[in-house]
């Protein structure tokens, strides 16, 4: 459904008045989504995964340069997501609540998604699918607690019934049980035939719900890794890539051990 | 109870305005009967003069004076005006038209302007941005009476498209001056008040824009689909009203020292005017007056920004 070659991301940035310098955030990476999967992306934070997600979405500020090439269901989408993709064949499940306008009623914010995507349904019937009320149209977003704005933001998501689910640290600040809602939730869409990208540092928690492991260290891909293999304790003897072998020994539970 | 301290908030506050304007016009060196007789000094004589004072009642202590001042007002009754040789009412009632035809529409419009300007600046960036950056600063940095001048000079003497003073044509009872006429002899005024507010605004709605602009629900809409002008007309006009409000409502009082001005260089015959000449010939009632209905505007601007704020922003409602 997705497939990336050698993409590399830069950033321009001036030096003074006329002196320009780039830095370089993704280098040469390759990777696909098929449909029925889901894909994880772990690395620490600055590694680059949420920029490769803006880069898939096209919404990388003005100053980035990209090469290599981004292709969706076949057509090329590095050079800007085309209006009829974005939002409706691919959507970006973002990370926390500061993503919902804090001045704008839930209901408002979803008719908006709603007419943004083109998607059909009333909101109250959406929100009714991820178990919210109708009395949550007229909360604002500070009423919300995270497992609800999370519940929101998927609603929103969803309503368009997109293919590809590009979900940027979908799970951060949860409590295991919303965080293990929102995994199931995106694993039901990939077994529903849609393909996720879930991007995520916390690696433990997503693997039940992933097919493959995409490690993304300083910008670089190094290691993809299939989810069962990081089993057994202590060794992660079947994993291919020395860092995937490294950073499973060092979590929590398998030794901690972050020199092995 | 927040009512009645606010009532009594208010009275404090006029109480502390007309006592410090009252001393500030004992202390100023200009003798009211002086400024009162003029030229026509020459043929009066200091025992005259006496009873010209004693008959406005400013040979007594300044105290009494006061005191005598306070009562008359709390009775309904704020003076007689010695610049107008008129009620002080009267005088209000004449001039209070004009004046706000002048402030408050240049107030209005200069929030109408500069928000939409702040907005364009955002949403167009790149050259508009930098254009309307320069102009605002550009204007910020502009006394009034210069601009003023300035317009007058290019529209009304160079190019004679707009007269050169006052609310109507000269000689013409302010009754018999059409509505056209009256417009026609606004638009100077209005367009100098105006492009002095105007750059306050922009710019405050320009930066919270921007900030909102870089925000994660801006982001969320773009990933949604949403396009530029979408995203300002829900996202950014809420977010940056409650930054441009505040700036509005702190501008009332800017607003009426411009108008102050711009008045003067126009001879408008607002209250602008009318504060001037009650300050140069030492006219204590009428200066109170208008030091007090100033007051209450002020402070009525911004206990208007402390209610618009909560219809603005539910966070601040506590609801």
């Amino acid at each position: 459904m997705l497939s990336i070659r050698h993409l590399s991301l830069r950033f321009r940035r001036y030096q003074g008045l006329l002196r320009q310098s780039q830095v370089t955030r993704l280098s040469d990476l390759s990777l696909d989504v098929a449909a029925g999967e889901v894909l994880a992306v772990a690395g620490a934070s600055g590694a680059g995964k949420s920029l490769l997600a803006h880069a898939i979405l096209g919404l990388l500020p003005p100053n980035a340069i990209t090469e290599g090439a981004i292709t969706f269901q076949g057509r090329r989408i590095d050079q800007g997501c085309p209006p009829g993709l974005r939002g409706r064949r691919i959507a970006l499940v973002p990370q926390q609540i500061s993503h919902l306008d804090p001045l704008a009623r839930v209901g408002d914010q979803l008719t908006w998604a709603l007419r943004r995507t083109k998607a059909k349904g009333a909101p109250v019937e959406i929100l009714a699918r991820f178990g919210l009320g109708p009395e949550v149209l007229r909360l604002y977003p500070r009423h919300l607690s995270g497992g609800m704005a999370r519940r929101v933001l998927l609603a929103m998501v969803s309503a368009a019934a997109p293919d590809l689910l590009i979900a940027d640290e979908p799970t951060a600040g949860l409590d295991p049980e919303n965080r293990d809602m929102v995994l199931a939730l995106l694993r039901g869409h990939a077994t529903r035939g849609g393909a996720v990208l879930l991007i995520t540092h916390d690696l433990a928690a997503a693997l039940p719900f992933s097919d493959r492991v995409a490690l993304l260290r300083d910008g670089e891909l190094c290691g993809m890794e299939d989810a069962r293999d990081f089993t057994g304790t202590g060794t992660g003897a079947a994993l291919c890539s020395p860092f995937a072998r490294a950073l499973w020994r060092a979590l929590p539970g398998n030794g901690f051990d972050a020199n092995a | 109870m927040a009512g009645i301290f606010l009532i009594l908030r208010q009275i404090l506050l006029l109480s502390l305005v007309s006592a410090a304007v009252f001393a500030l016009m004992k202390v100023s060196p200009v003798d009211p009967v002086d400024a009162y007789l003029g030229p026509a000094i020459a043929h009066v004589s200091p025992e005259q003069k006496a009873q010209i004072a004693a008959s406005w009642g400013i040979d007594r202590p300044a105290h009494e004076q006061f005191l005598a001042w306070a009562g008359h007002l709390l009775s309904g009754d704020p003076g007689h005006s010695t610049t107008y040789n008129a009620p002080v009412l009267q005088v209000l009632g004449d001039r209070i038209g004009p004046s706000l035809a002048l402030a408050g529409g240049a107030w209005a419009l200069s929030g109408l302007l500069g928000f939409a300007l702040g907005l364009l600046a955002v949403a167009a960036g790149g050259w508009t941005d930098r254009v309307i950056r320069l102009y605002c600063y550009v204007l910020a940095a502009t006394p009034t009476f210069w601009l003023a001048m300035l317009l007058l000079m290019v529209f009304s003497v160079r190019l004679g498209w707009t007269p050169i003073c006052c609310a109507g044509p000269v000689g013409l009872p302010p009754e018999e001056v059409s509505f056209a006429q009256k417009l026609h002899h606004l638009a100077l005024p209005l367009t100098a008040l105006t492009l002095f507010g105007v750059a306050q605004i922009a710019l405050h709605t320009r930066v919270k824009l921007a900030e909102v602009m870089q925000s994660d629900y801006v982001l969320m809409a773009r990933a949604q689909g949403a396009g530029q002008w979408d995203i300002i007309w829900h996202h950014g006009m809420r977010n940056a009203a409650l930054p441009a409000v505040t700036a509005l409502m702190a501008s009332v009082g800017e607003m009426i020292g411009g108008s102050i001005l711009a008045e003067q260089v126009f001879a408008w015959p607002g209250l602008g005017r009318a504060t001037v000449d009650a300050g140069m010939k030492g006219d204590v009632p009428l200066l109170l007056a208008i030091a007090l209905l100033t007051t209450l505007v002020v402070s009525g601007g911004n206990l208007m920004a402390d209610r618009l704020y909560t219809r603005l922003d539910p966070r601040m409602s506590g609801r």
